[in-house]
C-alpha cells in the first residue's frame, strides 16, 4: 500500500522533473572503474569540506562582526560565549587546512594516474578554476579575525598586485578601498568570502562533477572501462556508483573525519600551522610583525616569490607557477595516462615535482636567509623544469602499453619494480628476521594464544 | 652510488634544510607544561593574577562568573575578587586606563587575555622569572628574555632581585645567566610554583572553552572509531561479489 503511494508520487514528480532519471544517470547507473584505490577518495572528502565549510560558515556569519574595530574580539565573542562556537570556529579554520590537504592530494591523484588527459582536459580545467577560486576564498577568510598575521599577510598579497606595470598602484588602492588595509577591506573581504567567492565555486563544483560525469572516471590503469561492454552496454570493468562507490566513500568519511576530529579537539593550532600564534593579537598598523608568513598552504607559491630577486619577476614567476598547471594537459606529449606504463623520465620527474613543492612549502614558512634563498631557487627551478621540459621527455620516454583490462587497486609488493622498490623488500626482510622482530611477534602470539584460550573458556557452559 | 639519484639527494637538501635555520638571536625559553585541569592550581593562579597584574592587565575576554564557574570558586572568593565594584558578568577589566598606562610607564600595558595562544605558556613562564637589576632602566629592572621591557619587576617582593652574569662573546659583554642577589618572602622553588599557577591560569584564560573540548574529545575519538569498523564492514558487506 505505502510502496504503491510511493511509486504514484514518484511517477507524479517523474512526469514533471526528472529525478529518477537523474539519479539513475549520477547514481545508480554511473558506471565507475572497479579498482579505484585511497587516492580516489579525495573528490568526495573535498564536497565533504565544502560542506563542512558553508554549514559552519553560515552559523560563524550570525556572530562576526566584520568591522575593524569589533571583528577580533566577535571572533572570541564565538569562542567564549556562543554556544558550541569554539566547535563552529575550529571546524571552519580546520576545515580551511583540511580542505587544501584533500584538495593537493586530489591533484596528486590527476597528475599520478593522467587524469587531466584527453578526454578529461576541460575537467582539469575547472578543476584549477576551483583550485584559484579556493585560494582566493581562503585568502579573504584569513583576513577576517583581524589578528596581526591577518592583517600583514593581506598587506604583502594585495601590495604584490602594484607590481602590475602603469596601473599598479591605483590597482591594489582599488583592491583595498584605502592606502593600506583598513575596515573598508575588511567589509568587502567579508562580502566576497561570503556570498561571491563560494557561489562561485559550488557553481563550477557542478560544472566539475557534469564535465565528470560526461567523459566517466579514470582510474589507477588510466585505461577506458568504456571500451569493453557486456551486452547489456555496461563497462566490463565498470560497477554502479551507489551503492558500491557510496558505501566505500562512507568508510572513507569515517576515517577522514577521525582525523580531522583528532585536529579540533587535540590541536586546532596544529602547532602554529592552521592557527598562527601572532593571530591572537590583534591587528596594528603600527606594528609590523618580525616574521611575515603566510599560512601553510600558500607557503609553495610564496617561497617562489621571494626566489626571485626582483618583486615585479616575482610576482610573473608565482603568476606562472598556476599558469603552467592550466596547460598541463597540453604539455604531456605522451598517450599513456597511468603513471604505472609511463616510463622512467615521467616517473622520476613527478616525484622530483612533488619533492620540489614540499620543499618550496617548508622554505616558504621560514625566513629568507641566504641559503634558504638559494635552496628556493633550485627547488622552483625544479618546479618549473617539471612543466617546460615535460613536452621534450614525455615524447622521448619509453612507456609500457597499457593491459585491456582493469588490474589491481594498488599492485602488491612483490609485483613491483625498480631499485627503490627492491631496497623495500630488503628492509622488510632484514626487519622481519631480526631478534627483535621474532621476540615481538613471540609476545604477540602468547598474548593471542590468552585471549583466544580465554574467550573459548568464556563461550563454553 | 646510482642509489643518490635527484630525487634522493632532494630529499636530502630538504631534511638537511633546518640546520641551515638554527637561530642564534633566540634565547632559549625554560619549559613549562601547562595543567589546566589542575582546578585548584587555576584557583591560586587566579588569585595571584587578581593581586599582583590586574591593577595594570586587564583580561577584557574574561568574565568573573565564567571563571568562578570553569575553576569551580566559591562565592566568597568570587566577591572578593569582585571587591563589590564589579558585577559577576563583568569583564576582568583593569583598574588602569590606557592612557594613565602610557603616561606612566610610556606604553599601556597590554590586555592579557590571549597572552598564551600569542606567545606561548614557556614564554610567560620564563619572561615572569626573568627579570634582573639593572640601573640604567627607569624601573631599576630588565628582562632577559624581553630586552628593554617598561615592566617593572612586580613580584620582586615575593621573588626577591636576581643580577645578571656576564661573559664575553666575540668581545663584547653578553648575558650568561642569572643569579640571585637578595631573597624574598618566598623560597625559589616556591615562587616557580606561583608562576606556574598563574601561567596555567592564564593558559586557561586563552581558551575557557579547552576545559570543555578536551573532555569531549575522548567520546569523539571513540565513536568514530567504532563508525570506521562499522562502515568498513559495511563496505565489506556490499563488495563482497565485486571480483
Amino acid at each position: 500500500m505505502m510502496r504503491n503511494c510511493g511509486n504514484k508520487l514518484m511517477a507524479w514528480v517523474d512526469e514533471r522533473l526528472p529525478v529518477t532519471q537523474f539519479v539513475r544517470e549520477h547514481l545508480t547507473r554511473y558506471y565507475a572503474p572497479k579498482n579505484f584505490n585511497v587516492l580516489y577518495f579525495f573528490g568526495s572528502l573535498a564536497l565533504l569540506v565544502l560542506v563542512n565549510q558553508i554549514l559552519t560558515g553560515v552559523f560563524l556569519a550570525m556572530n562576526y562582526k566584520p568591522d575593524a574595530a569589533t571583528a577580533f574580539d566577535s571572533v572570541e565573542y564565538i569562542m567564549r560565549d556562543v554556544n558550541w562556537g569554539w566547535l563552529l570556529r575550529y571546524l571552519h579554520s580546520t576545515g580551511a587546512s583540511a580542505f587544501f590537504i584533500v584538495i593537493y592530494l586530489h591533484m596528486f591523484r590527476a597528475l599520478f594516474y593522467g587524469s587531466y588527459k584527453n578526454p578529461r582536459e576541460l575537467l582539469w580545467l575547472f578543476g584549477m578554476v576551483l583550485f584559484v577560486l579556493l585560494m582566493a576564498e581562503a585568502f579573504m577568510g584569513y583576513l577576517l579575525p583581524w589578528g596581526q598575521m591577518s592583517y600583514w599577510g593581506a598587506q604583502v598579497i594585495i601590495s604584490l598586485f602594484s607590481a602590475v606595470p602603469v596601473i599598479g598602484d591605483d590597482l591594489a588602492t582599488w583592491i583595498r578601498g584605502d592606502f593600506v588595509v583598513a575596515d573598508a577591506t575588511l567589509n568587502r573581504f567579508f562580502s566576497l568570502h561570503v556570498v561571491a567567492v563560494p557561489l562561485l565555486i559550488v557553481g563550477i563544483v557542478v560544472l566539475h562533477v557534469m564535465a565528470l560525469h560526461h567523459v566517466g572516471s579514470n582510474n589507477p590503469d588510466g585505461i577506458d572501462i568504456k571500451k569493453k561492454k557486456d551486452e547489456k552496454g555496461i563497462p566490463l570493468d565498470g560497477i554502479p556508483f551507489h551503492p558500491y562507490y557510496t558505501v566505500k566513500d562512507l568508510y572513507g568519511v569515517a576515517v577522514f573525519l577521525l582525523i580531522f576530529f583528532w585536529a579540533i579537539f587535540y590541536a586546532p593550532e596544529m602547532g602554529g600551522m592552521f592557527l598562527e600564534p601572532p593571530n591572537f593579537e590583534p591587528a596594528n598598523a603600527m606594528k609590523t610583525p618580525d616574521h611575515i608568513a603566510p599560512v601553510w598552504y600558500f607557503t609553495p607559491f610564496y617561497s617562489i616569490l621571494r626566489a626571485v630577486p626582483s618583486k615585479s619577476w616575482g610576482v610573473v614567476a608565482m603568476g606562472g607557477s598556476l599558469v603552467v598547471l592550466f596547460i598541463l594537459p597540453w604539455l604531456d606529449r605522451s598517450s599513456v595516462r597511468s603513471v604505472r606504463y609511463r616510463g622512467a623520465y615521467y616517473r622520476n620527474a613527478l616525484w622530483v615535482f612533488v619533492l620540489c613543492f614540499i620543499g618550496l612549502g617548508y622554505l616558504g614558512m621560514r625566513p629568507a636567509t641566504p641559503v634558504a634563498t638559494l635552496m628556493a631557487r633550485v627547488l622552483a627551478l625544479g618546479y618549473f623544469c617539471f612543466f617546460v621540459l615535460m613536452p621534450l621527455y614525455t615524447r622521448l620516454d619509453r612507456d609500457r602499453t597499457p593491459p585491456e583490462r582493469l588490474t589491481e587497486a594498488v599492485i602488491p609488493l612483490e609485483q613491483r619494480e625498480g631499485r627503490g622498490w627492491d631496497f623495500v623488500r630488503w628492509a622488510i626482510d632484514r626487519g622481519q628476521a631480526s631478534p627483535l622482530y621474532t621476540r615481538i611477534m613471540g609476545h604477540y602470539n602468547v598474548l593471542l594464544e590468552q585471549v583466544r584460550a580465554y574467550y573459548f573458556k568464556a563461550k563454553k557452559p | 652510488m646510482r642509489i643518490l639519484s635527484y630525487p634522493v639527494l632532494l630529499c636530502l637538501l630538504v631534511l638537511a634544510s633546518p640546520l641551515a635555520f638554527a637561530s642564534a638571536t633566540d634565547r632559549p625559553l625554560d619549559s613549562h607544561d601547562a595543567d589546566v585541569f589542575d582546578k585548584a592550581s587555576l584557583r591560586r593562579g587566579a588569585e595571584t593574577y587578581v593581586t599582583y597584574c590586574q591593577s595594570c592587565h586587564g583580561l577584557k575576554l574574561m568574565r568573573y562568573s565564567r571563571m568562578a564557574r570553569d575553576l569551580g570558586m566559591g562565592d566568597a572568593v568570587l566577591q572578593g575578587m569582585l571587591r563589590g565594584v564589579a558585577k559577576p558578568s563583568d569583564s576582568m577589566l583593569s583598574a588602569m586606563t590606557a592612557s594613565d598606562g602610557e603616561h606612566w610607564f610610556g606604553v599601556a600595558p597590554p590586555d592579557l587575555s590571549l597572552v598564551a595562544r600569542a606567545r606561548g605558556a614557556d614564554w610567560i613562564y620564563s619572561y615572569l622569572r626573568g627579570f634582573y637589576m639593572d640601573d640604567s632602566r627607569p624601573n631599576g629592572v630588565n628582562n632577559f628574555y624581553y630586552p628593554d621591557v617598561a615592566m617593572p619587576h612586580v613580584m620582586s617582593g615575593l621573588q626577591g632581585n636576581l643580577r645578571p652574569v656576564m661573559h664575553k662573546v666575540n668581545g663584547v659583554d653578553v648575558i650568561d645567566h642569572l643569579e640571585r642577589a637578595t631573597q624574598g618572602h618566598v623560597k625559589e622553588a616556591e615562587f616557580d610554583t606561583i608562576v606556574t599557577d598563574l601561567v596555567n591560569f592564564l593558559v586557561y584564560v586563552g581558551e575557557p572553552s579547552q576545559l570543555e573540548r578536551l573532555k569531549l574529545g575522548k567520546w569523539v575519538m571513540l565513536i568514530m572509531i567504532l563508525l570506521v569498523i562499522l562502515f568498513r564492514r559495511l563496505k565489506d558487506e556490499y563488495w563482497k561479489d565485486v571480483h
